[in-house]
């Protein structure tokens, strides 16, 4: 089984196969980040841009320190302080970019498909590090690389996935993903924020009642609600958001024993998690970021090896 | 296609050439003091197992036996057309200061080793690095030797050599595939 692809823009465009070879790659390079000497000589030589249009610290820096660990050289570009401020285009930035002849791009942009768009136009390898409303395949890879990791499997597991389904890029690379491997959903969420249909996107059921999603479920993701997305009208008060979908203690109690809890970070605690279950025995959202720098190694590992399908 | 093959060592022949190799390590090394064991995966993993085991039937006590996959530091990695998996480099014990035994199967252009043992070196400062392999091909590209050998083996580069190993990952033989 090889890895084909230049680029890695969704997990929808991926095969069982492919999802768990980049998931073996991940599971054997945890390791090196437990050595005294932090590095493989993997990516020496390459250079690795990481292109952010929209703030971030775990995503960044994740894949900062995994492209390090592999002995790339990085560099950071943050729209914020950049040409972009100026009115560039993003094909202008690529094109400048490129003639600087970066290998691969980890890019992050608040519109959903800017990656499509410069992955057929570039040279170099796109990694997507979350696009708009559309997909966050590294963060369901390290959520994936967890369960599997916890529960030893991910085939069979039933997963509940609660919070604003709509404008989840994490929630929709999940779907993706543990559907392709075999995991039941359970979506719950205010229905404004679940889009109609979403059934059809894998192998899903969707809640009215938080309680019918985490009743005996394997893992409870919890989202973020995303206010830097919606308009105003899609919620009537945090306060009631929090009462009806926020995670409690008590309805820990409902899933299976050892079930994992999960989030994406960054948390707004009190709101969709309370603190005592954020903290808790059964909260798994500090390995989720362990487990990120692999998935992240695994991924710029494997685009750097695979050419375009022949 | 039908490939000619010649068993160079038999399971027998693979069982003696194991139990020298083991007394070999322990006379260079006046004992088992200071020595761990590291197979090179895949195949070296399996035989550093087996020298440990006779090891401890000699010594009345365990090395440590780590394995180690050298697939991110390969010389080759960028001429690969898609990289090849990565294996689980297992070493659950410091080599710092320790004689460090590698062990692999067939010693060949010697550049498996060259990455073995800058892995090695990533995982602490040994005192020495020594190799044992069960076979020696020759067609070194690299100035590498091997310490302990089963048996030398001269090849034809056109020459494969296998090493089997059965289910329980226990050597079976030596075959030499001709083109």
């Amino acid at each position: 089984m090889a890895f084909k692809h230049k680029d890695i823009l969704g997990l929808q465009d991926l095969t069982a196969e492919e999802i768990e070879l980049l998931l073996n790659t991940a599971d054997n390079m945890k390791e090196i980040s437990k050595r005294e000497i932090k590095k493989v000589p993997a990516l020496r030589g390459k250079t690795v841009v990481n292109l952010f249009y929209e703030p971030s610290t775990r995503t960044r820096t994740s894949f900062e320190v995994a492209a390090k660990r592999l002995s790339a050289d990085t560099l950071n570009i943050a729209a914020s302080t950049s040409a972009v401020q100026k009115g560039e285009t993003l094909l202008d930035t690529a094109r400048n970019i490129e003639a600087m002849k970066p290998d691969i791009i980890v890019m992050r942009h608040a519109i959903s498909g800017a990656h499509d768009y410069l992955a057929k136009r570039a040279s170099f390898s796109v990694i997507n590090a979350g696009d708009g409303s559309h997909e966050h395949p590294s963060q369901a890879l390290l959520d994936m690389m967890t369960m599997r990791e916890k529960l030893g499997t991910i085939k069979g597991l039933k997963v509940a996935i609660v919070g604003d389904i709509t404008h989840s890029r994490v929630a929709r690379s999940n779907i993706y993903g543990l559907s392709k491997m075999g995991a039941e959903i359970f979506l719950a969420g205010p229905p404004t924020l679940i889009p109609p249909g979403v059934e059809r996107l894998g192998n899903i059921t969707v809640c009215g009642k938080m309680k019918d999603a985490v009743e005996g479920a394997d893992v409870i993701m919890m989202l973020r609600i995303q206010l830097e997305r919606q308009g105003k009208s899609l919620l009537p008060s945090m306060r009631e958001y929090s009462r009806y979908f926020g995670l409690s203690e008590d309805l820990v109690k409902l899933a299976k024993p050892g079930v994992l809890v999960m989030h994406p970070g960054p948390m707004n605690r009190g709101v969709e998690i309370c603190s005592s279950v954020a903290d808790g025995a059964n909260s798994v959202i500090l390995e989720q970021v362990e487990n990120g720098v692999a998935v992240r190694m695994s991924m710029l590992y494997h685009v750097s090896g695979g050419g375009p399908t022949e | 296609m039908n490939r000619e093959t010649t068993v160079i060592l038999d399971g027998v022949g693979v069982k003696r050439a194991l139990t020298r190799i083991a007394h070999e390590v322990l006379e260079r090394n006046k004992g088992i003091a200071g020595l761990v064991l590291v197979g090179i995966r895949t195949g070296g993993d399996y035989l550093a197992q087996e020298l440990a085991s006779r090891l401890e039937e000699i010594e009345g006590v365990a090395v440590p036996v780590g394995s180690v996959d050298i697939t991110l530091y390969r010389d080759d990695i960028k001429s690969q057309s898609a990289h090849l998996p990565v294996g689980k480099t297992d070493i659950p014990f410091s080599t710092e200061g320790k004689k460090v035994v590698l062990v692999d199967d067939v010693l060949f252009t010697g550049r498996t080793i060259r990455a073995a043992m800058d892995a090695m070196m990533d995982h602490g400062r040994p005192q020495c690095i020594q190799l044992a392999v069960l076979v020696d091909r020759g067609h070194r590209e690299l100035p590498i030797r091997a310490d302990f050998v089963g048996r030398n083996v001269p090849t034809s580069s056109k020459e494969n050599i296998l090493v089997t190993f059965d289910e329980a990952n226990h050597p079976v033989e030596v075959v030499l595939e001709k083109p």
